[in-house]
């Protein structure tokens, strides 16, 4: 049903419909109104033969979902930030032992300093976990990618962690079609478990393995995510059949086609560069976007394929791992391997500093003309950085940056963003 | 086109929610609409500012609305405190809300040169006291806004809030948003008259 929601709403209406019968979850900013909508529906009735298990914290959440799901039941649950952090352990461990869970991460910044908004910082963190990993670029897309993801999760016996930008989209009302439950029951089949602990076949699951077996029992891991290559594309061809719309698959292109420049970004940032590329291509412009929606397993055919006639690329990127630079660009990197292809590392957006249609036509001009640095740091404040730089040379015990540069900005009053 | 509005108020009086209701409004009439929130630390009483976009073809864009087309101002105290006019396009909309004139507000200063007809005051706190008991600007501005830009009808107006409240909270407010809706363009013709003659 087409309708003007939250889009936390949006993805609890949607989770609801696929029928989980375990959620477990810690509240965490920005994920908190998805799990608040989805105990509301538990309590009011209207998702039944479904128990909500109130937790004591994210470690616990992992670990609720993972005995709800080694024992047959469709477990979901949703985190956030450090909530992500905190069950990390349990996370690798759902992976590893091949275990069907869905989980929404509403992409957050990592502290320190604590910081609400959204990155990708949280989720790039669990990118080697064994989790497949999918990123939404509208609500509406957020909404069918978890219709998607349980039936992805299932097949393959392995957890999908569904990723929405924080705020940006858990927060923004849009419209969204609400799958209905008549349509996802049509396309998602009841869970039927790969390995299930039943007390009339009683099996192990996590034994310890040796040196013996464990190579090849990790290898299974990449083998699998191998195989999802080829199952996200069918699973979303199948829901474009099912419900008319183009959600999910493994990238994204616009406009790409004879583009120069390929801008290279995840999540609810192509919106915005999709309106720079029209305005750029007005101009006469030679650019396009490819969008990632699966970064786990990492689409590096599809990537090769869609960047083949390419000058360029210049991968927007809301993480970054210190002390090296890109991410995904590291990724594309090895998707580009062997081909002449100039690449440019810009990290924006970082902590919720909005990404905004002025810097990116600056940014991509300056790609045009290839005076990218090959790594930027999008509107970053130089001369902050260099106030805090001169303090700690000045005096040896100039005392906490974070705190020095707030003062700076003088960022207790009021800011429009 | 896309029309864009920046609401400013402070924590606690509905700032987020008369985005998301303007949105609800919007789409009601058959457009694609965005509310969004901005991301600052919103606590009760802090300065905070919601978003909404308006348009008959779909938004992508997710920048915050650094051009408006429309503001409203929930709170005056905010308006030397807070650049609340910052990159409002010529010929936009402001709506404040005061029960005192633009005059002895003294924000001429503010907002330039704009057309009379296109900036008015909305004692919108006491519509909400008188019609609803409690200070909550925020509905009864969208009412005022419905009436300042026509961007939305006041009925979709009055549909989006039988959508998220009931009984005496919603009747109070649709009350409230009517009368303001009822002040804001008895002053715009009187103005747009004032002009014309």
């Amino acid at each position: 049903m087409l309708k003007q929601v939250e889009g936390s709403m949006a993805v609890a209406e949607a989770v609801a419909a696929c029928r989980p019968e375990v959620i477990c979850a810690y509240p965490i900013s920005p994920q908190t109104h998805i799990v608040e909508g989805l105990s509301r529906m538990v309590k009011a009735g209207t998702l039944t033969s479904c128990e909500f298990v109130n937790v004591e914290s994210e470690f616990a959440a992992m670990s609720v979902a993972i005995g709800a799901s080694a024992a047959g039941a469709r477990a979901y649950t949703a985190t956030a930030s450090q909530g992500l952090l905190y069950m990390v352990e349990a996370v690798y461990n759902a992976s590893g032992l091949g275990l069907p869970i869905v989980m929404t991460v509403a992409n957050r910044a990592i502290g320190a300093p604590i910081n609400i908004w959204n990155d990708h910082s949280d989720a790039m963190s669990q990118r080697d976990s064994g989790w497949i990993q999918l990123y939404a670029e509208t609500n509406q897309e957020a909404t069918d990618l978890h219709v998607q993801a349980f039936l992805i999760a299932e097949e393959l016996s392995l957890p999908v962690m569904v990723c929405m930008d924080g705020f940006i989209l858990t927060h923004a009302y849009e419209q969204v079609d609400v799958p209905e439950q008549a349509q996802v029951d049509a396309f998602l089949p009841p869970f039927v478990p790969r390995q299930v602990l039943d007390p009339d076949e009683p099996v192990s699951i996590g034994s310890m393995v040796g040196p013996e077996a464990f190579t090849e029992v990790r290898y299974l891991a990449h083998a699998r995510q191998m195989q999802a290559l080829e199952l996200i594309p069918q699973v979303s061809a199948d829901f474009k059949r099912a419900f008319g719309r183009d959600s999910g698959g493994l990238v994204r292109p616009y406009r790409i086609q004879d583009a120069e420049t390929v801008v290279i970004a995840l999540g609810s940032i192509l919106g915005t560069i999709k309106d720079v590329v029209d305005e750029m291509r007005d101009q006469g412009v030679s650019i396009g976007v490819l969008g990632i929606t699966s970064f786990r397993p990492f689409p590096l055919d599809a990537l090769r394929e869609a960047l083949a006639g390419a000058k360029r690329v210049v991968v927007l990127e809301k993480a970054f791992a210190v002390g090296i630079g890109g991410i995904v660009s590291s990724n594309v990197r090895t998707a580009l391997a062997g081909q002449p292809t100039a690449n440019y590392t810009v990290v924006a957006g970082l902590g919720g500093r909005p990404i905004g249609k002025d810097s990116l036509h600056t940014l991509f001009e300056q790609a045009g003309r290839d005076e990218l640095e090959p790594l930027t740091f999008l509107d970053l404040d130089h001369e902050l950085v260099e106030r805090e730089l001169a303090r700690e040379r000045a005096n040896r015990r100039s005392g906490p940056s974070a705190e020095n540069m707030l003062r700076d900005v003088g960022a207790v009053g009021p800011r429009l963003h | 086109m896309v029309f864009q509005v920046r609401i400013h108020g402070r924590g606690g009086q509905g700032v987020v929610t008369a985005a998301e209701l303007l949105s609800v409004a919007a789409f009601a009439e058959g457009r694609h609409a965005q509310a969004f929130p901005s991301f600052g630390s919103e606590r009760t009483g802090a300065p905070v500012v919601a978003f909404c976009r308006i348009s008959a073809t779909e938004i992508r864009v997710r920048e915050p609305v650094m051009n408006p087309n429309a503001v409203i101002v929930q709170d005056t105290t905010l308006l030397h405190h807070v650049d609340v006019f910052s990159g409002l396009v010529d010929g936009g909309y402001v709506l404040v809300n005061s029960a005192h004139s633009l005059e002895s507000l003294g924000i001429g200063d503010l907002t330039g040169g704009m057309t009379a007809s296109r900036i008015v005051t909305v004692p919108a706190t006491d519509l909400a006291l008188e019609h609803l008991g409690r200070p909550v600007p925020n509905i009864v501005l969208l009412g005022g806004l419905a009436a300042l830009t026509g961007i939305v009808s006041l009925p979709s107006v009055v549909d989006a809030v039988r959508q998220k409240f009931h009984g005496s909270v919603a009747d109070g407010n649709i009350a409230a948003a009517t009368a303001a809706f009822e002040l804001v363009q008895s002053q715009v013709e009187e103005r747009v008259d004032a002009q014309a003659g």
